[in-house]
C-alpha cells in the first residue's frame, strides 16, 4: 500500500491551507498539538462556565416570585447544564475525558467565565444575568458558529438559539421591574450597576494584551477580536438600557458619530485580574460547591457502575446457560 | 344554581387546590437538586420532573381560580400566584410526603418511586373523571408520570442493587418514608363528597395494586418491605411537618417582602 508521508512542516502547512480555505476540521483529521490543546482549553472553559453559571442563577429558583418565573428560571438553568454536557461531549472528541476536564476545573488549572464569581443578590440579578451575561455570550458565540473546529461550530449553532431565548426572557423580566414600583426599579438599576462592567470584562483583555488571541485568530478558532466583540455588545445593549429607562453606570459613555459606535469608559483591569486570579467574592464558593456536590454524589455513581457490572454479568450467565 | 351544584363546585375548588399543593410542594423540593445532583445528567432530568410538577400545580390552580370566580369565598378574585404564594402553612392542603425535604439522592428517588407508582394509577382514574377539566389535566399529567416512573423504577434497582452503601441508603429511605404512604390512600371529606358524582378518585381503592407493585419493585431491588409500625397523616387538614413552614418562607420571600407587585 502506498503511503503519503508528509513531514511536520508540510502537515502544518496543509492544515493551515484547509483553515484558510474555510474547511472545518473534524475529530479524526490531523491537527497540530497546539491547536488541539488550545481548543481543549477554550471549549472546556466554555463548558465549565455553563456548569458553574448554574450556581448563581440556581440560587433563586426556590425564591422565584411567581410560578411562571420559577418555571422559566428552572428551565433556563437546566438549559445551561445541557450546554455544559453538550460542550463536554464536543471537547471529548479531542481525546480527553470528562473526568479529566472536571478534575482540571476542581484543581484550578481550567478556568470558567469570571463573571460567575459575582454573587446573585436580588431577583433583578436573575433577569440581568439572562439579559447581559447571556447577551454577551451570544455576541461571542455567534462569531464562534464559524469557528474552524466542526464539533464546536455545530455546538454553537444549537446553543446560540437557546441563549437568544434566555436573553429575551431576561430582558422581559427586567422590563417588568423597570416599569414596576420604585423599589423594583431601584432593584433593576442596582443589578445593572453591579453586572455592567463584569459583562464588558467577559470579552477578555484588550486585543494587544490577550495571551491566546493571535494564534487563535490564525487558526480561526476565534473569528473576531475581544475588542470588536465587546464593541458590538455595547452598541447593541445601550438602546436596550435606554428602553428600560435605566442609567448606564459609565459617565464616559457617549455616541461617537465619526466611528459609528459608542465610546465607553476605561475597564478596571485590576478588578478583572483580581477576580480571574481567584480573589472574587464567590471564587472559592463556586469551586467548593462543585467539589462538594461531586463528592456527595460519588456513591451514586459508584452504585451505577456496580449495577451495570452486575447486570452485564447476569446477562452473560443467562447466555451461557 | 342549585345548592348541590354550588356545593360540588366549592368541593371541586378545594379538591383542585389540594392536588395543586401536592404538585407544587414536590416541584419546589425537586428543583432543589438543580445544580446539586450527583451527575450533570441528573441535574437535567430532575429539573424536568420538577418542571412537570410545577406545571401541573399551575394547571390545578388555574382551574381553582376559575371556579372561585363563581363560588366566591376566600379565593374570589385571587390569581394562581396568590393561591400558590399567599397562604400560611395551615391553609396548604398537600399530603405530607410531598413536603418532606429532599434528603439524599436515595431518599429523593425512593419518594419518587412511591409517588410515581401512586400517580400513574391515580391520574389514570382521574382522567376518567366526570369533571372534564380535571380529566384533561389528568390525561396530560399521566403521560409525564409514566415517564417519571420509568426513571424512579430504574434508579430504585440501580441503587437498591448497586453497592452496599447505596443499598443501605435506599433501605433507610424506604423505612423513613413508609410512614407517610398511608396518607396517599386516605379520603378527605371533600374527596368523599365528590366521589358519588365520579369527580374525585377513590384513593383507598388504589392501595392493593400499589402495595403489590411497590413490593415487587422493592423485592427486585433487593430491599426489604418496611415494618410499617409508624404512620402519620394530617396534610389535607393543613396539619404539616415542621419542614413545611421553612419551605414556604423561602418560596414566598419576594411576594411577602414586596406585596402586591407584578413580577
Amino acid at each position: 500500500m502506498t503511503q503519503f508521508k508528509l513531514n511536520a512542516e508540510e502537515l502544518e502547512q496543509a492544515f493551515q491551507n484547509r483553515i484558510d480555505d474555510e474547511q472545518k476540521i473534524e475529530p479524526k483529521d490531523w491537527m497540530p498539538e497546539a491547536y488541539r490543546k488550545n481548543l481543549i482549553r477554550q471549549m472546556s472553559q466554555h463548558a465549565h462556565s455553563e456548569v458553574i453559571g448554574m450556581q448563581p442563577e440556581g440560587n433563586w429558583i426556590s425564591r422565584a416570585p411567581t410560578l411562571r418565573r420559577k418555571m422559566i428560571l428552572l428551565a433556563k438553568v437546566q438549559d445551561e447544564g445541557g450546554h455544559g454536557l453538550y460542550l463536554y461531549s464536543a471537547t471529548e472528541t479531542l481525546g480527553i475525558t470528562r473526568e479529566e476536564l472536571v478534575e482540571a476545573l476542581q484543581n484550578g488549572t481550567a478556568k470558567y467565565a469570571s463573571i460567575f464569581n459575582y454573587p446573585s443578590l436580588t431577583w433583578a440579578d436573575i433577569g440581568t444575568i439572562g439579559w447581559l451575561v447571556d447577551g454577551a455570550a451570544i455576541v461571542n458565540q455567534i462569531s464562534l458558529q464559524r469557528t474552524s473546529y466542526g464539533p464546536y461550530a455545530r455546538a454553537m449553532v444549537r446553543i446560540c438559539k437557546e441563549e437568544s431565548f434566555h436573553q429575551r426572557q431576561g430582558f422581559e423580566s427586567l422590563v417588568v421591574l423597570a416599569n414596576g414600583s420604585a423599589e423594583q426599579k431601584a432593584m433593576a438599576q442596582d443589578a445593572l450597576n453591579r453586572w455592567w462592567w463584569p459583562s464588558l470584562m467577559m470579552f477578555g483583555p484588550h486585543d494587544a494584551e490577550s495571551a491566546h488571541s493571535a494564534q487563535s485568530m490564525k487558526w480561526k478558532i476565534k473569528r473576531k477580536s475581544n475588542d470588536e466583540l465587546r464593541q458590538a455588545f455595547v452598541d447593541q445593549t445601550i438602546p436596550q438600557i435606554e428602553f428600560l429607562g435605566l442609567k448606564v453606570p459609565d459617565d464616559d459613555l457617549k455616541w461617537n458619530e465619526e466611528r459609528g459606535h459608542y465610546d465607553f469608559g476605561a475597564i478596571d483591569w485590576d478588578e478583572f485580574l483580581r477576580v480571574v486570579s481567584g480573589k472574587g467574592m464567590c471564587n472559592k464558593q463556586r469551586v467548593e460547591h462543585h467539589k462538594k456536590v461531586h463528592d456527595d454524589g460519588a456513591w451514586v455513581r459508584e452504585a451505577m457502575r456496580a449495577y451495570k457490572v452486575k447486570t452485564l454479568d447476569r446477562n452473560r450467565m443467562k447466555e451461557a446457560s | 344554581m342549585s345548592n348541590t351544584e354550588s356545593t360540588t363546585r366549592e368541593n371541586t375548588l378545594e379538591y383542585s387546590i389540594g392536588l395543586g399543593d401536592d404538585s407544587l410542594m414536590l416541584g419546589q423540593r425537586l428543583a432543589e437538586w438543580c445544580r446539586n445532583a450527583p451527575l450533570l445528567e441528573e441535574d437535567l432530568a430532575i429539573s424536568n420532573v420538577a418542571l412537570d410538577f410545577i406545571g401541573r400545580a399551575n394547571m390545578f390552580y388555574e382551574y381553582a381560580v376559575e371556579l372561585a370566580k363563581v363560588t366566591g369565598g376566600v379565593f374570589k378574585n385571587q390569581s394562581v400566584d396568590d393561591i400558590a404564594y399567599l397562604r400560611d402553612s395551615r391553609e396548604y392542603l398537600n399530603l405530607l410526603i410531598f413536603e418532606m425535604p429532599i434528603g439524599d439522592f436515595a431518599y429523593t428517588m425512593t419518594r419518587q418511586l412511591i409517588v410515581d407508582l401512586f400517580n400513574v394509577d391515580y391520574f389514570t382514574a382521574l382522567s376518567a373523571s366526570s369533571d372534564s377539566r380535571l380529566a384533561a389535566i389528568a390525561a396530560k399529567t399521566l403521560k409525564e408520570s409514566k415517564y417519571h416512573l420509568r426513571r424512579s423504577h430504574e434508579w430504585a434497582l440501580r441503587l437498591g442493587d448497586g453497592t452496599e452503601e447505596s443499598h443501605t441508603r435506599m433501605q433507610n429511605a424506604v423505612n423513613e418514608l413508609w410512614g407517610y404512604t398511608p396518607e396517599l390512600f386516605e379520603m378527605s371529606e371533600t374527596e368523599l363528597a365528590l366521589l358519588p358524582a365520579g369527580i374525585s378518585v377513590d384513593r383507598a381503592a388504589l392501595f392493593d395494586t400499589w402495595e403489590a407493585r411497590v413490593s415487587g419493585i422493592l423485592n427486585e431491588a433487593t430491599l426489604d418491605h418496611p415494618p410499617g409500625d409508624w404512620q402519620v397523616t394530617g396534610g389535607r387538614a393543613g396539619v404539616h411537618t415542621e419542614y413545611h413552614g421553612h419551605l414556604l418562607s423561602e418560596m414566598q420571600f419576594l411576594q411577602r417582602a414586596y406585596p402586591g407587585l407584578a413580577w
